[in-house]
């Protein structure tokens, strides 16, 4: 697949305009994700209620496709319970992996935008990295790493 | 001394560019713009042919046997080693090592040199512009022998401050590591400058000259340095060879880096003596095949002529700067005065990481990221860069290449 495929207008949108940017004052949870080959680097926090997303927000630096994929994601759990961002986590990582096709039921919306990555091997690191967070930000986990 | 020679001309180019054959390649139905020569170069026709005929005739075993193959094998790869004498400029042949690679070379003086001199509070120092390869060695080694490193500042344009360098000494300093060319912004440093200050203060000097041998004229004499390592694949040869040259003396006064076959006189339970250099530092079956394609690297590259492609390398790094610098929104990172033909850059609003991918579309292969460089990406406050490195077969056509698809990029982004 051409890269530029890839870089749709919503993508070049979120990644110059991104959602929830900045990380929340008051958080429960917070994590760093980093991925040492490229160098994208981001922080998430989350102030979770009732198991449920009730604030959410990130910052750093990376590539665009790392920073809509955050910027998207963002916008989709907040307000989500646990398990329901849980769930996309691993709906995401399945469709970067080839493993969801897109064209069935899942909880992504627009988040399609990014399955073909999973033709690109070298960015597929990029987009998963704030999932990656995500996931280890819920699970109490300071850093994780795409390595 | 480049001024001096003719550059390559341009129908020379074209001729060279058919011995190599990858450069006919499509990349998503372009033509391959290969400007990623500093973290590997391609290798023409003549020098995989010599691995396909040691291959098809002379191999076997090297130092071993008294049969036909095992003493062609070993001619072969001597004769590779003095191939690399002459290259280098090094005074015998004894003084070649043969490692698997810059890496390995860096790490064979580190652990051997540096661990059997080295004592608690002597300092080893490093510039701002060095390769991981040639700072986490010295890290270990220093943190076993409780030595410590002390670093050489860089200015904006990416040249080694000399004086901060001159006032790192003192009667503690030890060990010098130091980069000939910076494989990150290509600057040239001053290598024999730096090399006689510190032997003004009894200082050993390890150049990494992994980006400078394959742009520049080499005379390890010359430059004086104790110790000069590099890479084979960077000098059309293949992967898995590199090349340590340390003076015999040093070398001579080393402990072995690893035991094995090959590097003793005698072994008993009880004591072993060990082989003279060079034989003494290549433990086990060295990578014959490779060392001897390297030696026909050598000589396709010397036939061409060093100093000829230094100086249409210039020609080429020029062209690129000027190109690059007047599109608006590009920032070149590294604009020392004496450059090697890397240029790295950043292009505003865009992540190199998007840029490369972007261009990878239209063919054109760099490198983006920190290129094993952290402390030069923290110095300019960036987490990486995008790096176009040339190599002689480049043209200036390609150069163009590179210049319109950033700018596609840059359209895509505005």
């Amino acid at each position: 697949m051409d890269s530029r495929q890839l870089y749709q207008e919503m993508i070049l949108e979120h990644n110059k305009k991104p959602r929830n940017w900045g990380l929340l004052e008051q958080s429960t949870h917070r994590s760093e994700g980093v991925n040492p080959l490229c160098g994208d680097h981001i922080f998430l926090s989350l102030r979770m209620a009732d198991d449920r997303v009730e604030a959410v927000g990130f910052s750093g630096e990376s590539c665009a496709i790392c920073k809509a994929s955050a910027s998207m994601m963002t916008s989709l759990i907040k307000g989500r319970q646990r398990h329901e961002a849980e769930q996309m986590v691993q709906e995401f990582r399945d469709m970067t992996t080839g493993k969801l096709d897109p064209a069935a039921p899942h909880h992504l919306g627009r988040l399609t935008v990014f399955a073909g990555v999973r033709d690109l091997p070298t960015r597929v690191k990029c987009a998963v990295l704030p999932w990656h967070t995500l996931h280890a930000a819920l699970a109490g986990a300071d850093v994780t790493s795409t390595e | 001394m480049s001024n001096a020679v003719a550059a390559l001309s341009a129908q020379e180019v074209q001729a060279i560019r058919q011995d190599f054959p990858i450069l006919d390649l499509q990349v998503n139905h372009k033509p391959l713009v290969f400007l990623d020569n500093a973290a590997s170069s391609q290798m023409p026709s003549a020098v995989m042919s010599r691995w396909q005929h040691y291959h098809s005739a002379q191999h076997a075993n090297i130092h071993r046997a008294v049969h036909y193959l095992s003493e062609t094998a070993t001619a072969e790869y001597e004769a590779a080693r003095q191939k690399v004498q002459q290259f280098i400029g090094a005074a015998e042949a004894r003084e070649i090592i043969f490692t698997s690679g810059t890496t390995e070379s860096i790490n064979l003086v580190a652990h051997s040199y540096g661990r059997s001199t080295l004592q608690a509070g002597d300092e080893i120092i490093l510039t701002t512009l060095e390769h991981h390869s040639n700072i986490v060695p010295w890290q270990m080694v220093a943190e076993a022998c409780g030595a410590k490193i002390r670093v050489v500042p860089i200015n904006d344009q990416g040249e080694v401050d000399v004086d901060a360098y001159r006032c790192l000494f003192n009667a503690k300093t030890r060990i010098v590591g130091l980069t000939h060319v910076s494989n990150a912004l290509g600057t040239i440093n001053p290598v024999r400058e730096m090399v006689a200050i510190a032997h003004q203060h009894g200082a050993v000097v390890l150049v990494d000259g992994a980006q400078a041998a394959p742009h520049l004229a080499l005379n390890v004499q010359e430059l004086d340095c104790d110790f000069y390592v590099f890479s084979g694949h960077k000098l059309c040869g293949p992967t898995g060879v590199g090349v340590l040259y340390g003076r015999a003396a040093l070398l001579e006064a080393m402990p072995p880096y690893k035991g094995g076959g090959d590097m003793i006189l005698t072994v008993t339970f009880e004591r072993t003596t060990y082989a003279p250099i060079p034989a003494k530092f290549e433990a086990g079956t060295p990578a014959i095949g490779a060392v001897i394609t390297l030696g026909a690297a050598l000589d396709y590259l010397s036939n061409i002529g060093m100093n000829r492609i230094a100086a249409y390398e210039a020609q080429l790094l020029r062209c690129a700067t000027n190109r690059l610098a007047a599109m608006p929104g590009v920032r070149l990172i590294g604009t020392a005065t004496h450059k090697a033909a890397v240029l790295s850059f950043t292009v505003d609003g865009v992540h190199p990481h998007d840029l490369g991918s972007l261009l990878n579309d239209d063919g054109v292969a760099i490198r983006t990221g920190h290129h094993c460089a952290q402390p030069v990406m923290q110095r300019y406050g960036i987490a990486a860069t995008c790096r176009a490195s040339f190599a002689f077969y480049n043209t200036e056509a390609e150069i163009d290449v590179l210049a319109e698809s950033v700018a596609r990029v840059q359209l895509l982004f505005s």
